[in-house]
């Protein structure tokens, strides 16, 4: 080998490495900075008043209590409404569809995830908001429930395509064990191969609860930000406001260096946790793939 | 000679316009071990497949011909195929304990076809693990997670489980092929009790296997069938050169 060759190869490498690590670092970065513009809030805020529940910044009122609880409603309601949905579209598309179904279905799905979600907002805010108000009778069309709509529209790509990722895993062998003793298709399927796929199941259902959770635009266009603590079960079909939708409705006119300034910031480290320990749970069950052996 | 159990009748299969098995004629006698044997790529697991209808969800295949299960035509319009399926049952090459304890796993076909008395279920669970050789290893602990046991034991388990659904046929695809001698000897220790009972045909891992458990041999050469014979003639005094060849190991 020529030193030449061998140097480039050096520089190859140590390229991609930096470029590799770099990725973590910048993750890093923001997190320090989250911190940095956060952490002051100890300080100014009393933790009553944070963690209480009237969010009204104008009065030094900063209760997130509502915000939290709105981002936590309507992300559950999403994923109450798209993980049926998705898990029975994946057992479609793997296990039912005839071949030229799957090859037109699938790249179709995938086609969902790339809808901007400014496009899917206004198309919330101008059909489905009246819509949810004439069919369930309520005095606005902008609500928890109508956000979660949309938001169960936009993770169920991701979990059909993971759950349908994770039914294609399981072994032919189990399907064929399952009929030959006389199971029918939908014994096997329901029985067998979805509780064998369960922990890929599973890693969708938290990859597509991340997607919801951190979603901004539509959310912002559909609840109606009313930061209001939903104390009862009709709150669903209120307004609400989460998090990601006070940070960006009201970051753009707050006073830099301000309280209410620090305190957007602190809703962003907590969401930026809570997205990572949502991402830390399914973390086994997408190591959990790749040594995947017998029925467990 | 009997009325035979299974009729195949000109069967040609294709999968994607490639031929896997051409015009494939035989007779399988009740009660009796039939072993279809030869080189791999030849059509043995096709065809076993076809007889409980396990290939009906595999796309792009085509299939001509009848296969006969006591007189009636199992790709006949309207044949429920869970039920056949029941009447055929079949073991793999990999055991494949299902989640769940022992006696769920025996339990788990008999369940699905609509036994629900508590006693019945037990005398089912008894019956087919002693069938299957496996009921003096195990009847202390029915109620211990399948995955806990031995490869050959989890073998025997697959077979008690198909035996569960009392099956009339019983089809086994390289069953011992994962085993050590010993549980080897024993799954074909079982065959040959359950041979009584059932009429059953096997996919053997070895010629000497083979050799030691058919009463009637099959040797499957590219899709085709070469020689049917009674077992111990075709493995002593093979007709076709090609059947010598490959028994006394010259290629395969």
């Amino acid at each position: 080998m020529s030193q030449r060759t061998h140097w480039s190869e050096f520089f190859i490498s140590a390229v991609i490495r930096v470029i590799g690590f770099s990725t973590i670092g910048f993750v890093g970065l923001i997190f320090f900075f989250l911190l940095q513009q956060g952490a002051p809030v100890l300080g100014e805020v009393p933790l009553n008043n944070f963690f209480g529940a009237q969010w009204y910044p104008t009065y030094n009122l900063y209760g997130i209590l509502p915000l939290l609880l709105g981002s936590m409603m309507v992300t559950l309601a999403a994923i109450v409404l798209a993980l049926p949905l998705g898990v029975a579209t994946a057992v479609f598309v793997r296990e039912i569809a005839p071949g030229w179904a799957r090859e037109i279905l699938k790249p179709l799905i995938e086609v969902l995830a790339g809808i901007p979600s400014v496009v899917l907002g206004f198309f919330g805010m101008t059909l489905l908001a009246p819509f949810v108000r004439e069919t369930l009778h309520v005095p606005t069309g902008l609500t928890a429930f109508t956000g979660a709509l949309l938001l169960a529209y936009m993770a169920l790509p991701t979990i059909v395509s993971v759950a349908e990722d994770a039914l294609d895993a399981v072994p032919k062998s189990y399907r064929d064990a399952a009929l030959a003793m006389g199971a029918t298709q939908w014994q096997t399927i329901w029985r067998v191969v979805v509780p064998a796929a369960r922990s890929g199941i599973l890693t969708a259902i938290m990859l597509g609860m991340g997607r919801a959770i951190g979603e901004t635009m539509a959310v912002l266009m559909v609840t109606g930000n009313a930061a209001r603590m939903p104390t009862t079960l009709n709150s669903l079909f209120l307004p609400a406001r989460t998090m990601t939708a006070t940070i960006a409705a009201e970051m753009g006119e707050v006073a830099q260096g301000s309280t209410h300034y620090h305190v957007l910031f602190a809703i962003g480290i907590l969401l930026f946790v809570l997205t990572f320990f949502i991402n830390l749970a399914a973390a086994p069950a997408i190591f959990e793939k790749r040594r995947r052996g017998g029925l467990r | 000679m009997t009325e035979p159990k299974i009729r195949i009748e000109n069967i040609s299969y294709a999968y994607d316009g490639a031929p896997a098995l051409r015009n494939i004629s035989l007779e399988v006698q009740p009660n009796t071990i039939t072993v279809f044997f030869g080189p791999a790529g030849g059509g043995k697991t096709t065809l076993l497949r076809l007889i409980n209808r396990l290939n009906d969800l595999v796309e792009n295949t085509k299939i001509e011909g009848r296969i006969l299960l006591d007189g009636q035509d199992i790709y006949a319009p309207g044949v429920d195929v869970s039920q056949l399926r029941r009447k055929v049952g079949m073991v793999f090459a990999l055991p494949l304990p299902l989640p769940g304890t022992l006696r769920e796993n025996v339990v788990y076909g008999p369940k699905r076809a609509g036994v629900r008395d508590v006693r019945r279920l037990v005398e089912i669970t008894e019956r087919s693990l002693t069938q299957a050789a496996l009921w003096d290893e195990v009847k202390d602990r029915l109620d211990s997670p399948a995955s806990a046991l031995s490869g050959g034991q989890q073998q025997r388990l697959c077979i008690a489980r198909s035996l569960a659904l009392e099956p009339e046929v019983l089809l086994l695809d390289e069953p011992t092929s994962g085993l050590d001698p010993i549980s080897t000897g024993k799954v074909e220790a079982a065959l040959q009790e359950a041979k009584k009972n059932y009429t059953i045909i096997i996919i053997p891992h070895s010629i000497q296997q083979a050799a030691r458990v058919a009463d009637y041999a099959a040797f499957f050469l590219m899709g085709e069938l070469i020689e049917y014979r009674r077992g111990r003639e075709i493995f002593t005094t093979p007709r076709d050169k090609r059947t010598e060849d490959y028994v006394t190991g010259r290629f395969g």
